[in-house]
Order: C-alpha cells, then sequence, then structure tokens
C-alpha cells in the first residue's frame, strides 16, 4: 500500500508529483493552475468576510463524512454565519509521514465535491509532511462577501457584478452574535448531536448507524438572506453544543433566553445513544446546524425555507429571547436547607423548561463531557 | 395516581419537612437534568449521597496509580471520569499522561485484553472503581485472565458496595428521611439488601428508574411512605427482587468483603471486595490504601458527601473550585454533585 513518506515534504521534485497527482488533479481551477505564490481574485464591493479553522479529527473517514468534507463545510459555515456568501477557500494539509495515499485521494476529492456543492473555489494550498503515524490535519481559510445592502445576496457573483462602491452595512446591521433582542425566536435548522455521536461511536467501536450531519448550510442562508428576513444572528452549532452556543450568544447581546426542551429535535437513534454514555444532546456538537434568531412574526417564513432545504429538514422553533434576568426567576431553588443558603455566584442566562414540566438553567459545557462508569 | 396527579401532590405537599437523598450519581445527574427541584414543594428536600465511584474514592488509591503510571513497563487503563481526580496533591492522572506516562482511556474493562496481547512485555493495570454495577464486569475480567493464563493484566482495585455506606450515614446522623435508591446497583442486586436497614431506621427506599416521571413517580412513593421502614420496587420493569444471582455469583468467585475507605468518610467496615488471596497475583497493590488527604484543605467533598452541606455551602464552590480546576472528586465526574450543581445551576 503506497504512504506518504518524508520525502514527499522535501519541496523537490517528489512534493511536485505529489501537487500535481493529488491535488491539482482534484481542485484544478485557472487561480490555483497558475501556480503563483499567492492567488489574485476579483472582488465586488462592500465588505469581506474571513475565517480560518484547523480540522484534526480521528478517525479522518467516518459515517457521513470524512475530514476533507468537514474542511470545507466548517468554513464555509463559518462565513454563512456572518451572513457573507463563501467564495474562496484556501487550504492547509499538514501530512504525518505513513499516510496511505489512496486515502488522502479520497479525503482530496470529498474536498473537491464538498466545495463545488458549496460554490467555493479553492484558490491556494500548502503541503507539510511532518514525522507521526498516519494521521491528516487539515487548515482552511475563506474568504466570503457580505451582500450589499438592499441586493440581498445576488451582489455577491464571483466578478464583482452589481458593485457599488461604498454599499457597505452598517455595522448594526451585520449579522452578529450581539443582535439578539427581547421577542425575538431561536430556530435551530436540525436535530442535535449527530457529528459529535458519529465520531464517538466510530471511536468506541460502538455499533450503530448514526451519520456525521456534516454539511454546507449555504442554501440555507442565502434563501433566508434573499426573502428580506430580519435575521439577527446566525450562529453554527459545532463543539460544546447548543447548550454553551446559546449561552454564549445570550451573553453576547445581553439579554435571556428561554427554550422548551421538548422542541429541540434529536433524532431517536441519537437519543439512544446519549442515554446509553449519559451524555446530554444540548453539548453535543454539530457540524451541518445553526441556530437562527429573528423577530417571532418571521418564524413561519424561516422555518419554510428551512425545510425546504435538505439539510433543514427538521428545523424547529426551540425558545425565545427575553429581557435579561427575565428568564430565571422561575427556576427555583429548593435544595438549600436552613443554615446552609449561599449566594448564587451564577448569572443565568439560559433557562429551559424540562419535558416533565421542570426548570433548568442551562450552563456552558463543562469538563470533557466524559462518559459515565455506572 | 397519573404523573400529572403525583406533580401536584409533590408540589403541594404541606406535610412535615423531608429530606430524601438519591444515592446514585446518575440520579444526582437526572435530578438536575429534568429540574425535578423546581417541581417540588419548599417542604421537600433532595441530598446528593456517596453514589459517584470516583468521587467517593480516596486520595491514596489516586496516588498510588499515578506512582504505577511513572513506570515505563506500565499502562494504565482506565474509565475517563478518573483522568482528573486529584490525589493528595493536585497531581491528577491527566496531568501525568502529559508527562510522558501511558494512560488509556477505555469504555468498556474487558477493552484491556487487546491491548495486553499487542505487548506482551507491559502490564496493563486496570483501575477498578466502582459499586455493585460495575463489580460483574470486574468479575468478567478476572475470569477471562484467569482462564486464558494473562499475566500481564492487573487490577487496581477500589470496590465498594452501597448498603454498608447508607447505614454508616445513618448511624452518623445524617439528616435523612428517605432514600431514592439507585436502581442499576439493584438490576444486580436485588431489592432485599435495603431491608434491614429500612426496618433499623424506620426510613422508606424507593427503588427508581432513571426517567424524570420515574423520579418522580419514586419521589411520591417515598413521600408517601414516611416514617415506614419499606423498600418498595419502582423500577419493576428492570429491577428484579433478587437481581442478578448469575452476575454476583461469578464476581463473588473472585472476590470478598473487605473494608473500604471512602473520601471524606473514613474506613467502613465490610464495605468494599477485593481479590480473594488465590487470585492475588492479578493485584496491583491495592491493600492499604485507606489514607485520605485532601488536596485543598478547604474541600468540603467530604460533608457534601453525606448529605450534611449542599455544594453551594462550600467555600470553593464556583470561586476557585470549577470543573475546568476540580479540587475535589465531587467536582470532576459527570455525576459527582458538585459539577452537577455547578453546571445546571442546581438551586
Amino acid at each position: 500500500m503506497e504512504k506518504i513518506t518524508m520525502l514527499q515534504g522535501s519541496g523537490g521534485a517528489a512534493t511536485a508529483a505529489l501537487i500535481d497527482e493529488i491535488f491539482d488533479s482534484a481542485f484544478s481551477n485557472p487561480v490555483l493552475d497558475a501556480m503563483e505564490d499567492a492567488a489574485v481574485v476579483p472582488t465586488p464591493a462592500g465588505q469581506i468576510a474571513l475565517t480560518t479553522d484547523s480540522f484534526v479529527v480521528t478517525p479522518a473517514v467516518f459515517r457521513g463524512g470524512d475530514i476533507g468534507r468537514l474542511s470545507i463545510c466548517g468554513t464555509v459555515n463559518d462565513l454563512l454565519m456572518r451572513g457573507a456568501i463563501p467564495k474562496y477557500i484556501t487550504c492547509g494539509f499538514i501530512l504525518e509521514e505513513g499516510v496511505e495515499v489512496s486515502l488522502l485521494k479520497k479525503v482530496v476529492a470529498s474536498m473537491a465535491e464538498t466545495a463545488k456543492e458549496a460554490g467555493v473555489t479553492i484558490v491556494a494550498g500548502d503541503t507539510k509532511v511532518v514525522n507521526g503515524h498516519g494521521e491528516i490535519y487539515i487548515n482552511t481559510a475563506g474568504v466570503g462577501f457580505v451582500p450589499v445592502q438592499g441586493t440581498g445576496a445576488r451582489g455577491t457573483g464571483s466578478h464583482g457584478e452589481r458593485s457599488e462602491q461604498g454599499a457597505c452595512l452598517p455595522s448594526e446591521k451585520i449579522i452578529s452574535a450581539r443582535n439578539a433582542a427581547p421577542g425575538d425566536a431561536i430556530l435551530v435548522s436540525g436535530t442535535m448531536g449527530d457529528h459529535h455521536a458519529a465520531i464517538l461511536s466510530e471511536r468506541m467501536a460502538i455499533e450503530t448507524d448514526i451519520e456525521s450531519d456534516n454539511a454546507p448550510l449555504v442554501d440555507i442562508v442565502k434563501n433566508l438572506l434573499e426573502a428580506g428576513l430580519h435575521i439577527h444572528v446566525l450562529r453554527d452549532i459545532t463543539r460544546g453544543g447548543l447548550g454553551t452556543v446559546l449561552n454564549e450568544l445570550a451573553e453576547a447581546s445581553g439579554v435571556s433566553f428561554e427554550i422548551e426542551e421538548s422542541t429541540i429535535p434529536v433524532s431517536p437513534k441519537v437519543r439512544d445513544f446519549c442515554g446509553l454514555l449519559g451524555l446530554d444532546p444540548l453539548y453535543m456538537g454539530n457540524e451541518g446546524k445553526l441556530v437562527c434568531i429573528l423577530p417571532e412574526g418571521e418564524v413561519d417564513a424561516a422555518l419554510n425555507i428551512m425545510h425546504s432545504s435538505r439539510y433543514g429538514e427538521k428545523a424547529a422553533k426551540i425558545g425565545n429571547v427575553m429581557r435579561s434576568g427575565q428568564g430565571d426567576s422561575t427556576a427555583r431553588p429548593s435544595r438549600e436547607r436552613s443554615g446552609h443558603v449561599a449566594q448564587s455566584p451564577f448569572v443565568p442566562r439560559v433557562v429551559a423548561t424540562t419535558p416533565i414540566g421542570g426548570r433548568r438553567i442551562v450552563g456552558v459545557l463543562e469538563g470533557e463531557g466524559l462518559p459515565r462508569i455506572c | 395516581m397519573n404523573i400529572s396527579d403525583i406533580k401536584k401532590y409533590l408540589h403541594d405537599y404541606d406535610g412535615p419537612d423531608m429530606s430524601i437523598m438519591e444515592v446514585c450519581g446518575s440520579h444526582t445527574a437526572a435530578i438536575a437534568k429534568n429540574g425535578i427541584p423546581s417541581l417540588l414543594s419548599p417542604h421537600l428536600h433532595l441530598l446528593s449521597g456517596p453514589g459517584c465511584p470516583v468521587c467517593v474514592t480516596p486520595s491514596a488509591y489516586v496516588d498510588r496509580l499515578l506512582s504505577l503510571a511513572k513506570d515505563p513497563g506500565v499502562c494504565i487503563v482506565t474509565f475517563g471520569d478518573l483522568m482528573r481526580v486529584p490525589g493528595s496533591t493536585p497531581y491528577n492522572l491527566s496531568q501525568a499522561r502529559g508527562d510522558g506516562a501511558r494512560v488509556e482511556m477505555v469504555y468498556s474493562p474487558m477493552d484491556i485484553f487487546p491491548l495486553a496481547a499487542k505487548e506482551p512485555d507491559t502490564t496493563f493495570i486496570f483501575a477498578a472503581v466502582g459499586f455493585e454495577t460495575t463489580a460483574p464486569v470486574y468479575g468478567l475480567l478476572v475470569d477471562y485472565a484467569v482462564k486464558h493464563h494473562i499475566h500481564n493484566v492487573k487490577l487496581l482495585t477500589a470496590i465498594k458496595t452501597m448498603p454498608e455506606v447508607i447505614r454508616h450515614l445513618m448511624e452518623s446522623g445524617a439528616p435523612i428521611d428517605g432514600f431514592l435508591a439507585p436502581g442499576h446497583v439493584s438490576v444486580v442486586t436485588g431489592v432485599h439488601v435495603y431491608e434491614p436497614i429500612a426496618r433499623d431506621f424506620s426510613i422508606p427506599f424507593g427503588v427508581s428508574g432513571f426517567s424524570g416521571e420515574e423520579i418522580l413517580l419514586s419521589l411520591y412513593g417515598i413521600v408517601k411512605a414516611r416514617g415506614q421502614g419499606r423498600v418498595m420496587n419502582f423500577y419493576p420493569s428492570v429491577v428484579k427482587e433478587d437481581g442478578n444471582p448469575e452476575a454476583r455469583a461469578l464476581f463473588e468467585t473472585y472476590f470478598e468483603p473487605a473494608d473500604a475507605c471512602w473520601r471524606g468518610m473514613g474506613t467502613i467496615s465490610g464495605s468494599g471486595r477485593e481479590l480473594k488471596k488465590d487470585y492475588s497475583w492479578l493485584d496491583a497493590g491495592s491493600e492499604g490504601l485507606d489514607r485520605d488527604t485532601k488536596a485543598n484543605p478547604a474541600c468540603s467533598c467530604d460533608r457534601v458527601l453525606m448529605g450534611k452541606i449542599s455544594p453551594m455551602a462550600c467555600p470553593l464552590f464556583g470561586r476557585a473550585c470549577t470543573p475546568a480546576n476540580p479540587q475535589g472528586a465531587c467536582m470532576v465526574s459527570t455525576e459527582g454533585s458538585c459539577f452537577s450543581w455547578y453546571v445546571n445551576k442546581r438551586g
């Protein structure tokens, strides 16, 4: 079986052959094929969004996806969450000696296919080989364009057509974690925890057919923007899970969230998996799900758009935004015995009504989500 | 009684104050997750007991593990919960691994055998911590090692039993009026093991499942039976009256009762299990681990475990002691009462 060796990281003929054989053939486009030190690309007027992310998942190929697809989805989704339409991607590979060439080809083909699906062009890349045991690490960076005001997503064509000098969105209009407002509704685009459960089950060799949800959310976000909805917040639900994300958003916006646990979509398989291991789907990561916060009156329109995407069929409204502190008064303490009353050092941001009608405060993920032992 | 009647009863309860202890860490987590305290009358108090196995493991045990881990010919094999439990100093297995020790996290003790087969010159030591629930799996592990003559697998044991610690709590005057008894333990032990304690202290036990409804139903039964020495099985779909005699028999082939040291509570007679003499060649030095020193002198895990104070009354809680930087074992495990309170801000 052919494997990557240190020779292929030399920068010489072997490196060139590797790039030719694996990367260029999969990613080929005029910008990349020019093999310059940097990509020079056209931009429309307005604002650009930039982001970067690194991917180190083990195993590199898992049910429903692989590190290549993940590396495109992660960066594309981060751009989308600011209301930017993703356009260009760079990718850096760090390969440990011993990577099987067939695996690398599979990962690269998957990246190319996902980039095509997401409508992004891979315009620059880099490859290094280091000592190790055959792991693949990928860094991607992405550039996206924030549609100019009033033109929806259409102002973001690849060659800057419809560009208007200075037509930047004012900062308060740009989708941001800080914009959740009392009276808004909180939506999620689908079931929680699928990616996390898929990876964990692979690592633990637990028989299940749970698949990762890794997906680029381009059509959902593009359609939400083009519909002219007043989207205040978008956030992809990755590490830390929904519970952590909601806390971050509530804090950034200076508001409280009230959520109804029974409305949070979780697939029966993931629910069983979590039950088995003592995990909480609220703290399980995804790679193709988002939180959308927008005015209550636009909920139906937004859900219709999400439901029409293959990645949003299970989208649901899960709660509402309240004024800061408004949501916590009924999560009543009842465990203190007299004489032991201590002041709570916490400001609750997210309060959930549980399926049996109890109230609990939802905190951020603490610790490492270790499985229970009894 | 349907569930809404039960909820109404527990919410409107106006009788004498009652403190009910959940002994099992899984119950602690489930109570928080379901928001059960918000559904109860102010006259009903829930207390978390010593039912999280890593929380009650004394510092000497962790110290021994850490010292074994220093040997380059040794690999420690453990469940994840134990990784960040401090010994007599804040140093833990996770840090030891960072410093070069070999520590493997597994989800089933039997996972140790494929590891051991690959490296015959390395000694693989399983950190065998747990209650009656986990004990049968250690029985299986020993059975396999004995029958296959595997000599590079050993156990460092800290196996504990529930009835003895519950009796100890009652004898030491803990303010408890009823027990939510652990369903998982009872799957193995059956329900009769609690009957002598229930009788001696005129206190009700409700063997409970882990869903919100099951916990509410059991609490209702316990409140109704206030002052009565009864054991009630509210989890009959899973728990048989006699438990699982085959699992117990396999375990008892290799293990026998012993005294055990509990974090914060000291040595409780007959509350542990250790390998029988004939199988001591499988033991990695579990004897005499009865020292228990706090890594942080202000840590109140001991009083929390006995239901004497709530986690919030500990001076370190949420300040010096958080899940990211636990000072005591109760803040480490997802089933520890301090962790559960911290994460769910359980009032």
